[in-house]
């Protein structure tokens, strides 16, 4: 027994009661079928209550992880004894089962198998059949033992949105009597993408939403990179694109703690203290880069993670290699033609050439006019190239635009700066 | 300072049932409270005990079994703490987290041996 208590202890006991509900239920699920979810996440909480009640008083377990696998084994083990028991069969027959029962059921519990479960689980919440609201809510439920309330203060929604979506995936999983299987072939590479796609999604709700509180967000992309982990480190996952994804997530959370000020402000790119980047983090990302890079297929997330790793290498904003990140965003523009694309190519266009030509770049993104009047992020872009080439007039209109679409009071803010340094060029 | 023992007789979480989120909660009030105890320099130890038990009873002794007492009358558990006097562990008492289970907290001062 270790008698270590206090905030740390808590912290501690927080994540391993989350990370251990994701590894029980995979491998709970595996024994009695995706079916019984239900029995399966009451067993994994008798456990956690059990834990509770043992752990409460401040010392824990040795090993806290092996504890509460070990409860959970044992109260699997009376459950399938307890059924045997009602089915009726003669007592030797019954001390027979039993035996092999105990040993089968170890099986389940063994690390590799333990992995292998929580992979059958990640390919079973991100069913293609369900929509992509649902598969991120039952991730975070079910792989990631993320509580209701988290999930809808991660994803700014509500409980009973969440708790709605959770049900409709369940119901979905339950009558379609939806696989807890590893695919294989064709189809593991159709079911990857989407749970590239998950884990993608995952990462950016916890990097980019800056209304969601700091902690939750930081949990949401540690949560997305540790699935991609896992996945990379199993076999069947360990696919350049799965390491090119970690690689980007790597790149991307190394400058997780400078983008967001005191006071919570946000620091663009070009502000931001670059001796805050976490040096370790950008080595693991040219680490799972380099992985990434066998076989003939570049995926998106290989240009994309090239893209934050070239920013990541230059040492201040003025040193960026703009033109190598032209290239890339060519390239990042045949595979993924999207308007938000087409706006970040032109950002760095206005490093490269004129500003001008970065203007008129995204004057000619397909729909500009509905884009600049129904998202923040166009006008916002589009006014600060126009202020940087001296109209004033366009420049304010969109800013003012911007200001009015976006409710982040921390995008609020930066607007409210360029505003008024658009008037100070004015008076001077 | 003394020591103290807390002796706490509340039902189990498990009779209770609660939900993940109230489990989650629980634990993070028992841990703040421990916390709070050990960086006042005050906590010392604590331990549960296991419900099922025996009572050993007589001239010629007679064992009978446990539990011997309603859920929420059992001993689940107990706390030792560091305090100045019997009033100021009973303030520290205030901080227990399961009062509003019908928990409750008998707060003992443990006799010191004079060598």
């Amino acid at each position: 027994m270790s008698s270590d208590s206090g905030e740390s202890t808590q912290q501690i006991v927080d994540h391993l009661f989350r990370h251990e509900a994701g590894k029980m239920i995979a491998v709970l699920t595996r024994i009695f079928g995706i079916s019984n979810l239900e029995l399966v996440e009451d067993t994994v909480q008798e456990t956690f209550l059990k834990a509770l009640q043992v752990w409460k008083y401040g010392q824990l377990p040795d090993n806290p992880s092996g504890w509460l696998m070990q409860v959970a084994r044992n109260r699997t083990i009376d459950l399938i004894r307890r059924q045997q028991k009602m089915a009726g069969l003669s007592e030797e027959l019954a001390e027979r089962l039993g035996a092999s029962t105990e040993s089968a059921i170890q099986q389940f519990f063994l690390d590799t198998e333990i992995a292998d479960s929580q992979l059958r689980m990640i390919f079973a919440c991100c069913h293609p059949a369900l929509n992509q609201e649902d598969q991120v809510a039952l991730t975070l439920k079910t792989v990631s033992g993320f509580g209701v309330q988290e999930i809808a203060r991660a994803l700014l929604s509500t409980n009973s949105a969440i708790q709605k979506r959770i049900y409709r995936a369940r119901e979905y999983i339950r009558q379609e009597s939806v696989s807890f299987e590893i695919p294989v072939g064709p189809e593991l590479v159709r079911r990857l993408e989407t749970v590239y796609t998950v884990l993608y999604l995952l990462f950016n709700e916890g990097y980019n939403s800056i209304k969601a509180d700091e902690l939750i967000r930081y949990d949401l992309c540690a949560e997305a990179m540790r699935l991609c982990k896992l996945l990379a480190e199993h076999k069947v996952g360990a696919q350049p694109q799965t390491h090119a994804l970690l690689s980007l997530m790597c790149f991307q959370a190394s400058r997780f703690n400078s983008r967001i000020g005191e006071d919570n402000t946000i620091i663009l790119l070009q502000q931001q203290d670059r001796s805050k980047w976490d040096q370790e983090l950008i080595r693991l990302g040219y680490y799972y880069l380099n992985l990434a890079s066998t076989g003939d297929y570049l995926s998106v997330y290989h240009i994309e993670s090239a893209i934050a790793g070239e920013h990541c290498l230059a040492p201040d904003f003025e040193s960026t290699n703009w033109q190598s990140l032209l290239g890339l965003y060519d390239y990042l523009l045949e595979h993924k033609p999207t308007p938000v694309v087409q706006l970040n190519r032109a950002i760095i266009l206005a490093q490269v050439t004129d500003v001008n030509q970065a203007i008129d770049t995204i004057l000619d993104i397909p729909h500009i006019k509905g884009l600049l009047e129904h998202h923040y992020i166009y006008a916002a872009v589009l006014g600060d190239l126009y202020g940087r080439v001296g109209n004033k007039a366009e420049a304010r209109r969109l800013l003012e635009t911007a200001y009015r679409l976006t409710s982040s009071l921390a995008e609020k803010k930066l607007l409210q700066d360029k505003l008024n340094s658009l008037t100070l060029r004015v008076d001077s | 300072m003394k020591d103290f023992m807390f002796v706490f007789r509340s039902p189990s979480y498990e009779d209770l049932k609660l939900t993940p989120e109230q489990s989650q909660a629980a634990m993070q009030k028992w841990y703040s409270w421990i916390g709070e105890l050990s960086a006042k320099g005050r906590y010392v130890g604590g331990a549960p005990l296991f419900n099922e038990g025996k009572m050993v009873k007589g001239k010629s002794p007679v064992i009978t079994d446990g539990p011997f007492a309603e859920g929420k009358e059992l001993v689940g558990g107990y706390l030792i703490i560091k305090a100045e006097s019997l009033k100021e562990a009973t303030e520290l008492a205030f901080g227990y987290p399961d009062f509003d289970i019908e928990g409750s907290v008998e707060v003992r001062e443990i006799v010191q041996m004079p060598m």
